[in-house]
């Protein structure tokens, strides 16, 4: 007959269900067997000393996630049958759900496989476990993500074609060679960059935008997949926090080599995300905050009182956050003069914003936006009506390491245009910033490496050296890019909207 | 009294992404699973050689010998994506959480004989390190293999022998009270026990292979194939021929998801061999290579069990293998 049982503790069951299935392996030898996490310098002397972020088993992973997913999908279908793109805010709104489906969803699929190779390359089995939680999290969005606008694609251009462009059209190359730099780096880099930079400082300014954004602009099928992976977010975010005092925790030697990391991750991270905070700022017809207002809170706020906290450890604020800083009253608005000259070469449509927007972004930028962007629109506007939309003929310089078309102007003055110049066995190579051309110069053998789209392009190696031979390249077609107003989009959306009987709208 | 329906006239420009028309046909609706299988891993236009393998990309199709026109034909008969997956295996571990939770209230484990016990535990718990080792060859395969499904599915099959090793973990427990010695004693087993150490000692080769799909062919299919059989047939039927038919109970979900498991692995190995005569060469090449070392890992184990029978069994279970493997066309 069974004796009563021990009661055991959750955290010694947990690591009897993880770690406990781990053993030191003789056959082979530990360094053969995980041969990757030792040469980036990080020492970790006792493996046993990592605290398990989480503690999920396989099957409460398996309950869970199945309620959330019927849940989901629940909602997806009816999303279609109800035909419920006819609910957003205005088809404008649809861009920045098709820069997430070209930009981001990618990023979900390489994150997927990103955590999969943490989750087999650690040696502590406690830190492998905890990453195979988030690569299977990672599949779980993009797969979430593509069916969720596998019904605007029906409808909206722009999404059609995101397997070819994700890989070759320049805007994305920003969130491409932004991941890209972090899975080719070691893991505890990648670790450092994703889960700590990304998910753990800047996450609420990706989040926060984008799904609440589509909340207030009437997008039910990214509020809800948005929602749904709010919950594996969370788990990211404490991984990634653990991580971080873990290995400083070790060896006080780590504690240099994290906070270059965290020095180019914030840069690199700020940087990709000057793309959302436009999006956010331009794309959503109904506004959420602007761009300044977001960074004031989740980073001036709420990130420096997280590096106050990691003081204890000898970490001080990542590099050049001040710049960053100063930047908020104006790179989002750099950032859509750019693409508004340029989006007859994206799967994007641009506009120039309503009087009202105008008005809303003097509310919020203030004197800098009324005297030094207003009237490049005003100007652009009246280049429109006289039937001479400007789109830029030549293509942009861009960045070596971020990848952004060179427009950042210099920290203390908004009108000089800021390009920093470092040579590498023979070739110079452009950067938009400080913070960028210290990552380059850290690591120079590196970023000489990086596809840069523009001199590929003049090169003749993207389809021709034409912008049209470019863009067939592309598979994108002349009325899936450009201006908004007169589009594919613009005119279907209006179609709509006049036979419910809503008023159509005029442009600026 | 009239009702004015009015409904408004919603044309659809397109059925699916490009990447999707392109693999199936125009005008083909795809399945959910369709939809997110193809071309979904990046592709070209790597920005960076990766600073800990400078000699491939990040995805990289050298990864492997086994040479593919389209590595997407690699797909899951069963036709998981993550939704599917986590639904199918809910319902799974709700019945294995109704077996338990019996099994536990009625202290059906302590009921049987002490030498199916022991037996028990002498084969069932130290054989949790080796489906976590499948965790981790199957998390190489998700990680460094290439194509979208492989992958994917690769990363299932890891996720579900971790899952494998807790319900393992689960039973050791029960027998034990909640005293963790069972596991340490099995681990020490497991590290030492002659009997359990050409197992290990093929685990642990298995660690250090590179080309994916030999490994995915040594574990999912050999190891597998012979072991999961050995311990979650054979020898779960002779302990419930000896009177410990609960047992049966909380080694359920081993015996489905293996068989579940088995279409997968099949179906990749299958097309893959029927995509060139070299590819079929190579993978038969890798099964003469392994396959005697998978029996030769088993054999201790089954001499334990079976002890003049051993041979007989681990026969009939090569046969076995031999038949999969003729239909699958590795000869």
């Amino acid at each position: 007959m069974a004796a009563k049982p021990r009661r055991l503790n959750l955290t010694q069951k947990y690591q009897l269900m993880t770690r406990g299935l781990d053993w030191e392996t003789t056959y082979q030898s530990m360094d053969d067997v995980f041969p990757y996490d030792k040469y980036e310098g990080i020492k970790i002397k006792d493996w046993d000393k990592w605290q398990d972020p989480f503690r999920l088993t396989m099957d409460a992973y398996w309950k869970y996630q199945a309620e959330k997913e019927r849940k989901l999908y629940a909602i997806l279908d009816g999303f279609a049958q109800n035909n419920s793109q006819l609910n957003i805010s205005d088809a404008r709104y649809m861009n920045a759900v098709k820069i997430w489906m070209q930009g981001v969803t990618p990023l979900e699929y390489a994150a997927f496989r990103g955590f999969a190779m943490l989750g087999r390359g650690f040696r502590g089995a406690g830190a492998r476990v905890a990453c195979q939680f988030q690569s299977i999290d990672e599949m779980r969005h993009y797969q979430t993500q593509m069916h969720a606008f596998s019904h605007y694609n029906k409808y909206f251009n722009g999404f059609r074609q995101f397997a070819r462009i994700r890989d070759r059209a320049w805007y994305l190359s920003i969130p491409k060679s932004y991941f890209e730099d972090a899975v080719t780096a070691g893991p505890f880099e990648l670790i450092t960059a994703i889960s700590f930079s990304f998910e753990y400082v800047l996450t609420n300014l990706l989040f926060m935008p984008f799904v609440s954004g589509a909340a207030y602009n009437g997008d039910m099928a990214t509020t809800t997949f948005g929602f749904s992976a709010q919950s594996d977010e969370s788990r990211h975010m404490t991984l990634g926090l653990e991580v971080i005092k873990f290995m400083l925790e070790q060896d006080e030697g780590n504690l240099p080599i994290v906070q270059q990391w965290l020095d180019k991750w914030f840069w690199r991270g700020y940087r990709l995300l000057g793309l959302v905070g436009t999006m956010m700022d331009y794309m959503l017809p109904k506004k959420v905050m602007s761009w300044r207002q977001a960074w004031e809170i989740y980073w001036e706020e709420s990130g420096m009182a997280l590096f106050n906290d990691l003081a204890r450890y000898g970490l001080r604020p990542p590099k050049y956050h001040e710049v960053a800083t100063k930047e908020k009253y104006r790179i989002t608005h750099e950032f859509w003069c750019t693409i508004y000259q340029f989006s007859h070469a994206t799967a994007l449509y641009t506009w120039i914003p309503t009087e009202e927007e105008l008005d809303w972004f003097s509310a919020e930028y203030g004197e800098l936006f009324d005297t030094v962007y207003r009237p490049r629109y005003e100007y652009w506007a009246e280049l429109d009506r006289k039937g001479e939309r400007f789109f830029q003929k030549r293509l942009p310089v861009v960045c070596n390491v971020c990848q952004i078309p060179i427009f950042h102007t210099m920290p203390d003055d908004p009108l000089m245009n800021c390009c920093l110049v470092s040579e590498y066995k023979g070739t110079k190579h452009q950067m938009c910033s400080q913070g960028c051309k210290d990552i380059f110069d850290h690591e120079p053998e590196k970023y000489c490496q990086a596809y840069i789209p523009p001199q590929q392009i003049y090169q003749g190696n993207c389809g021709g050296a034409t912008l049209e031979a470019y863009k067939e390249w592309l598979h994108i077609k002349d009325e899936e890019t450009g201006e908004y107003y007169g589009s594919e989009d613009h005119i279907m959306w209006e179609g709509w909207k006049a036979q419910s009987g809503k008023p159509a709208d005029a442009p600026a | 009294m009239s009702i004015d329906i009015k409904t408004t006239k919603i044309e659809q420009r397109r059925i699916t992404f490009d990447n999707v028309a392109e693999k199936l046909g125009e005008g083909k609706i795809p399945s959910r699973y369709q939809e997110v299988m193809y071309g979904v891993q990046q592709q070209d236009v790597f920005h960076y050689r990766p600073t800990w393998d400078p000699e491939h990309e990040v995805f990289d199709a050298d990864r492997t010998d086994i040479k593919m026109q389209d590595f997407d034909d690699l797909t899951d008969p069963r036709h998981y994506y993550y939704g599917t997956y986590v639904i199918q295996r809910s319902k799974q571990q709700e019945a294995m959480e109704k077996n338990f939770s019996v099994v536990e209230k009625r202290g059906l484990l302590h009921a049987m004989d002490g030498d199916l016990i022991e037996k028990i535990r002498k084969v069932i718990i130290p054989f949790r390190h080796a489906e976590w080792g499948a965790n981790n060859n199957n998390l190489f395969i998700a990680a460094y293999g290439f194509g979208t499904p492989m992958p994917i599915a690769a990363d299932f099959q890891g996720m579900d022998r971790l899952g494998n090793a807790q319900y393992i973990t689960r039973i050791g427990l029960i027998l034990s009270n909640n005293d963790p010695e069972i596991l340490d004693r099995a681990k020490s087993e497991w590290l030492d026990d002659p009997m359990w150490q050409p197992l290990r000692k093929l685990v642990e080769d298995s660690f250090v292979i590179k080309d994916w799909f030999e490994l995915h062919l040594l574990q999912n299919f050999l190891l597998d194939g012979v072991l999961q059989p050995l311990v979650f047939q054979y020898f779960d039927d002779e302990i419930v021929k000896h009177g410990g038919a609960s047992f049966a109970m909380v080694t359920e979900f081993f015996v489905e998801w293996f068989a579940e498991a088995v279409r997968w692995t099949d179906h990749t190995i299958k097309t893959a061999a029927g995509e060139s005569a070299e590819n079929q060469a190579l993978l038969a090449g890798w099964k003469d290579k392994w396959l005697p070392e998978v029996k030769n890992a088993a054999m201790p184990l089954a001499e334990y069990i079976f002890a003049g029978r051993s041979a007989d069994v681990i026969g009939e279970i090569s046969n076995r293998l031999e038949a999969r493997s003729g239909k699958i066309g590795l000869g």
